[in-house]
């Protein structure tokens, strides 16, 4: 009788909280039905239930001649190129959690906190208004180089086809690096006291003490963030991207968000960007278990 | 009641690194060394500032000097009128509303929704529990992408539709994390007690647990608002009626304006026609700059009151891992 009333117990506990699961199911799990039209010849306004089964002929058009593979090849290219620079310098937020903590005069160690958490709070339109007005040709750093003389006619820093993947990545620095490095802030701050003064005693100097003190028991911490970005090598998101695009720049910056978007929403080409989408998908739940298990299997835990 | 305070927010603790650094003998290299890291973090510190900063001293700076970029470190020629333009922009009234009014009640809903889940996945007594908290944390991780999501909300309706900003984004993983692990870390009593005294659950959620998740409330409903006020994706995808569009919309509509055209001066580049779209051109960069002053401007004036504040917020998540 008890253990039933416990039970009648729970499980209305459960009904308190289904309504927001319901608003899951809806909005994180149902668009997985979507994934069907990658299979149909749609067109839109022509409803998916009067459109054709066409099977897999849209993944197969992916590759069907050299052009379209030159394409997607340029794409997924440039997707590995933008992670893969961000995973190459992902020790920056560490390297600046560690100096800053040893910055020693209070106030102006957080004054740095501060301000260059900042920039983590604006959205890419700011940015990329803000890269505008700094860098168009009529911009201030072009009107710098004028008024001291240094160049005749403005520099075309945004509309420039090369370095593309440096600049990106420079932004993305530039927005979130102060606030990635509070993660390891806070792991410094976890670190032992006696491990400081075994190492002073030993007469340790700064950077030994940071060598072999501070930077071993980071590690974990940075182990467990480099998975993430691993996992979610694909996902370089939309938006930063699309704010930046331009008819110069096309070429290089059209990761596999953006080529997406690009494809249906210019080109009306929804079942093909849907494909692609499915394949991102399926690859980076792949890429994330992977990683997991290496992390189990490094580690003794997931990630996850 | 002092002790018992603090034994309830165990992870609060204020960020102070000076205890960290332990005396030591201070040698040449390490004075260099100091040198250097002071000049490289003040040099950083100047780049994520000073874009603001010039900002701001364009949109009071005579028109014609800021449109040639001549206004590098200090206003001049100051004046406001192009705030008083600004608000005279059709459409950037309602735009300022529909932000306001998705930030409002979105962050409401947000917050309460990351509460009660939070509180709720604390609990030990739940038909599948375990079930249900996974479902929930592994879309933080997976999704369909962005084309299958704008078909689902096409087939709900939701194009066009002031809900289309609020709905998604109630259940939100990290937020339901970040409060699930405060809620863990408070005493148990606390709850048994008022159990015992015959509360329900939603007594015990409204009289206890709200009032002491405070702190961790308040960082969630920042970051809500900051997302909320900051979202662009959603009026991209899913809105072509002009009433509903976001003031980060309505930005980007001006500044990718200002970039086609500041592209075809430069195609064409030859004299007189340069000059002639460059007077046409002299508002719209001013115009341009302010309206970014004012999308930005509440999160530049919420963000020094709470910096501190969300600094812990986001400790108290990483303690989590």
């Amino acid at each position: 009788m008890r253990s039933q009333s416990m039970r009648s117990n729970s499980f209305r506990k459960f009904l308190y909280i289904s309504p927001f699961m319901l608003l899951l199911a809806v909005f994180a799990y149902y668009p997985l039905y979507g994934w069907v039209y990658a299979f149909f010849d749609y067109t839109p306004p022509i409803p998916l239930s009067q459109s054709e089964f066409v099977g897999f002929k849209w993944f197969h058009s992916l590759v069907e001649n050299q052009v379209k593979i030159d394409q997607l090849m340029q794409v997924i290219w440039n997707t590995f190129g933008i992670s893969g620079l961000g995973i190459l310098f992902s020790w920056l937020p560490m390297i600046f959690a560690i100096f800053l903590t040893e910055i020693k005069a209070v106030r102006f160690r957080k004054f740095i906190q501060t301000v260059t958490t900042l920039p983590n709070f604006i959205s890419w339109v700011l940015v990329y208004s803000l890269a505008f007005s700094m860098f168009s040709s009529e911009g201030m750093v072009n009107g710098f180089l004028h008024m001291t003389g240094l160049t005749d006619s403005p520099t075309m820093f945004l509309q420039s086809s090369e370095h593309v993947w440096w600049t990106m990545w420079a932004w993305a620095t530039w927005k979130s690096l102060g606030w990635s490095a509070i993660l390891y802030i806070a792991a410094i701050m976890g670190i032992d006291e006696s491990l400081y003064e075994a190492a002073y005693v030993d007469g340790a100097t700064r950077m030994q003490v940071i060598r072999h003190v501070v930077l071993p028991s980071m590690m974990p911490t940075y182990f467990v963030l480099l998975m993430l970005q691993i996992a979610s090598f694909l996902n370089n998101g939309l938006e930063q991207y699309f704010v930046f695009q331009n008819a110069f720049n096309k070429d290089t910056i059209q990761v596999l968000d953006l080529y997406v978007y690009n494809l249906a929403m210019g080109g009306g080409s929804y079942s093909v960007s849907v494909a692609i989408s499915m394949l991102k998908s399926v690859i980076s739940v792949v890429l994330l278990f992977s990683v997991n298990g290496l992390s189990k299997m490094l580690r003794g835990e997931g990630i996850v | 009641m002092s002790d018992n305070q603090t034994s309830l927010t165990p992870n609060t603790r204020e960020i102070d690194i000076t205890k960290k650094t332990v005396k030591m003998q201070v040698s040449a290299a390490d004075k260099i060394i100091s040198t250097i890291i002071y000049i490289l973090f003040s040099l950083f510190a100047f780049i994520c500032v000073y874009p603001f900063y010039s900002i701001i001293i364009n949109t009071i700076s005579a028109n014609d000097l800021s449109a040639k970029g001549e206004i590098i470190f200090w206003p001049k020629g100051i004046h406001f009128q192009n705030y008083i333009d600004v608000f005279k922009i059709p459409g950037l009234g309602n735009a300022f509303m529909i932000s306001l009014g998705r930030t409002v009640i979105g962050t409401l809903l947000t917050v309460g929704a990351s509460a009660f889940l939070g509180f709720m996945f604390a609990q030990e007594d739940m038909w599948g529990k375990k079930f249900w908290y996974r479902f929930t944390i592994i879309t933080m991780f997976f999704n369909a992408g962005i084309i299958p999501w704008y078909l689902t909300m096409r087939s709900l309706h939701l194009t066009d539709n002031f809900l289309a900003y609020i709905l998604p984004s109630v259940v939100a993983p990290f937020f339901i994390i970040l409060v699930k692990t405060f809620v863990e870390a408070t005493p148990k009593e606390l709850q048994q007690a008022a159990s015992i005294d015959g509360a329900g659950i939603f007594t015990i959620f409204y009289k206890i647990i709200l009032p002491i998740s405070k702190p961790i409330l308040a960082t969630v409903a920042i970051f809500s608002a900051v997302n909320q006020w900051n979202s662009f994706q959603d009026t991209l995808l899913l809105v072509t009626d002009s009433k509903l569009y976001s003031l980060q919309f309505i930005l980007y509509n001006y500044i990718n304006q200002a970039s086609s055209l500041s592209t075809m001066v430069n195609l064409q580049n030859a004299g007189s026609t340069a000059m002639a779209t460059l007077a046409t051109k002299q508002t719209s960069t001013s115009i341009r700059m302010t309206v970014t002053i004012i999308v930005v401007a509440p999160i530049l004036l919420v963000y020094p009151i709470f910096q501190r504040f969300f600094v812990k917020g986001i400790i108290i998540g990483a303690v989590k891992g």
